[in-house]
């Protein structure tokens, strides 16, 4: 019954979606369903943007479905949805940037793919990722720039998280990330997209 | 008076006006040195767009505040200070002589934008740290319901809704009526009474006082130009500016979480408005180059690259109306010059669009595959670019050196190609900066 919704979310028709949701409820489907739809069709939506298929603008839109069937859903709910999350991770855009486009993106492939993320925002100073780590306990930090300028702050931040002792992973990212900054400021990896990311807090969060 | 006609000129013959006019810019130059060396660069330049084999690579460097951490001075004493801004670019451009200059009334006014009360970026001092670049602050400026006042009357909506979200000092514009309302005496009022309220008054004081301070700042600004250009022989490689639709609407009107809303909900209405914006574009590369007196006109591509837009889209919303506005310039004479931010790899069959001329553009790649352009630009237009801002940052010297022998063995030897770096370069190593342009000089000879 749910795999019409499913599919009217992953092939971005949105008006059908909200239907079809909204439908599904007044008949009776239960809360918890409507949302596991709403997971299923972002998996989808995953597995396309990560084979090529799908772009920006579907992520975009996918996340502003989900979000409207959330709105509807979340006053129905009698049991809290299921919070088996795979894991935790911290990001943010660092010290003197604040482009928030690839870091937004990535955070939220993160969430659908069942990662509990803290999202620290733009301009964050080495200071408060530390301060983040101690209350939130990642095993994950992502740390996102975009100008050449990101370089150094990123480097810092690696240095204060390790000297605050956080022993988790870190990942980088941003427009002009490579494997040499990745050196150069001591992250364990670097991820090209969103997928990448994901994938490799996947594989850090076994 | 007697009514003078304009010669009509071709296509062909206003652009080798234009390249005339850039090159012998009526100045007079400090020494014979810096004369002979402008006349040397610029034809570089000239002989690359042309698809020539010029008599050596031109080294045209993307540089952004990377000379004022070089000369010791803060991004934002670069925009608030001219005397320490011209300082900088004199000791960069005199220690680093690049092939182009890096222009000064790029880095934008401090003063000018305070008294605006400039909403849209945040700028070093002002939001961000002293030492960063500014920066653009994504937002919905215009909304998604106002597709159709925009694209009725694109100026009107700028007047009373747009400038007054984007400059505090003008919030009190959007009292005012369309200008077009100024037709007959008895119906003037309406019009002109606004302008007596005093937040319309005070607005207007601040936007003169603005334009004060953009006047002392600019004759300072240009000054510091004219003198890279008349003592060090330094051309300038940016002469206009304009957009793509699609990025003026995605960068600071609609957002990119607006436009790729409206690609869906109302993908109509985006292409009308798209459509709407190709003239003005058109008129603002023609407009700014022509007083620049320099033929090539920025554009940089933002919202188009790989993974932005499935290559369907690309086809549909990016492309039409960047292709009529690379088309309208050329039809001026001037030469667009595409920035080509992120990766190009899904686009390049569809950007060697058999309808553009051949020889009439430039191309600037940032992280897409060179041999694949090279495949695909030699004979067909002016490349270069791809040398990653990550090496200038953190890899040695001998490393920049080798990678840029790799990039001029790879796509020079056929002509038509300039060495650059891919993206905009804020913070890097002095050493592997000089690397770049002294390899790129040597190596770089036919």
């Amino acid at each position: 019954m749910t795999k019409a919704l499913v599919e009217a979310i992953a092939d971005m028709r949105e008006e059908e979606a909200l239907a079809l949701a909204k439908e599904q409820l007044a008949g009776g489907t239960p809360p918890l369903d409507i949302l596991e739809a709403c997971r299923e069709a972002m998996a989808v939506v995953g597995r396309r943007f990560e084979a090529g298929d799908c772009f920006v603008p579907e992520l975009i839109m996918a996340g502003e479905v989900l979000r409207q069937i959330s709105d509807l859903v979340k006053p129905r709910l009698t049991e809290a949805a299921p919070a088996a999350k795979r894991g935790r991770v911290v990001i943010g855009t660092v010290e003197g940037d604040i482009h928030d486009i690839g870091k937004d993106i990535v955070a939220f492939m993160l969430d659908i793919n069942g990662f509990e993320v803290r999202d620290l925002g733009v301009d964050v100073p080495a200071a408060r990722f530390v301060e983040a780590v101690k209350d939130f306990r990642p095993q994950v930090v992502g740390l996102s720039g975009f100008l050449t300028l990101a370089y150094d702050p990123m480097k810092n931040t690696i240095q204060a998280l390790r000297a605050a002792g956080f022993a988790g992973k870190v990942m980088i990212g941003g427009g002009q990330i490579d494997e040499q900054i990745r050196q150069y400021t001591g992250a364990d990896a670097y991820g090209q997209d969103a997928m990448a990311a994901v994938g490799l807090a996947k594989s850090w969060t076994p | 008076m007697t009514s003078q006609t304009e010669p009509k000129l071709s296509p062909a013959e206003k652009r080798e006006a234009r390249f005339a006019e850039w090159r012998s810019p009526g100045v007079s130059f400090a020494s014979p040195e810096a004369e002979r060396g402008y006349r040397e660069r610029t034809q570089l330049i000239k002989d690359v767009v042309d698809l020539k084999k010029p008599a050596r690579v031109p080294v045209c460097p993307i540089i952004g505040f990377y000379p004022f951490a070089y000369a010791g001075v803060t991004a934002r004493e670069a925009m608030y200070d001219t005397e320490k801004l011209g300082l900088a670019l004199k000791k960069f451009h005199a220690d680093f002589l690049p092939d182009t200059l890096s222009s000064a009334p790029i880095y934008g006014s401090g003063q000018v934008f305070e008294a605006l009360d400039y909403r849209l970026y945040r700028w070093p001092g002002h939001g961000v740290a002293d030492r960063a670049p500014y920066q653009c602050v994504e937002a919905e400026y215009m909304r998604a319901d106002e597709y159709d006042q925009f694209i009725n009357d694109p100026s009107g909506f700028f007047g009373r809704f747009y400038l007054p979200r984007v400059f505090g000092a003008l919030e009190a514009w959007q009292m005012q009526a369309p200008l077009t309302d100024i037709l007959e005496l008895p119906f003037f009022g309406p019009y002109i009474v606004p302008i007596g309220l005093p937040p319309v008054q005070a607005a207007y004081q601040k936007l003169l006082e603005a334009g004060r301070l953009a006047m002392e700042w600019i004759q300072a600004a240009a000054a510091i130009d004219g003198a890279t250009m008349t003592t060090l022989g330094l051309p300038a490689l940016i002469g206009g500016f304009t957009k793509a639709p699609f990025d003026t609407l995605g960068d600071t009107l609609r957002g990119t979480r607006g436009i790729m809303m409206d690609k869906f909900r109302q993908p109509n209405k985006l292409l009308a408005a798209m459509e709407r914006l190709v003239p003005l574009a058109i008129d603002m590369g023609v407009r700014t180059a022509t007083q620049g007196r320099n033929p090539m006109v920025f554009i940089p591509l933002h919202k188009g690259a790989d993974g932005f837009l499935s290559n369907d889209d690309f086809k549909k919303f990016y492309w039409p109306t960047l292709k009529a506005v690379i088309l309208g310039l050329i039809q001026e004479g001037l030469v667009p010059y595409l920035f080509v931010e992120g990766g190009y790899n899904q686009r390049l069959d569809i950007i060697t669009d058999p309808d553009i001329p051949r020889g009439a553009t430039i191309w600037v790649f940032d992280q897409t595959d060179m041999k694949e352009v090279k495949k695909r630009f030699t004979g067909w237009a002016c490349f270069g670019g791809n040398l990653p801002v990550s090496m200038l940052k953190a890899a040695t010297p001998d490393q920049v050196r080798t990678a840029v022998r790799r990039l001029i063995d790879d796509l020079a030897p056929d002509g038509g190609y300039l060495l650059a770096n891919g993206a905009v370069l804020d913070d890097a190593e002095a050493e592997n900066l000089h690397a770049m342009i002294q390899t790129g000089k040597e190596y770089g000879v036919y």
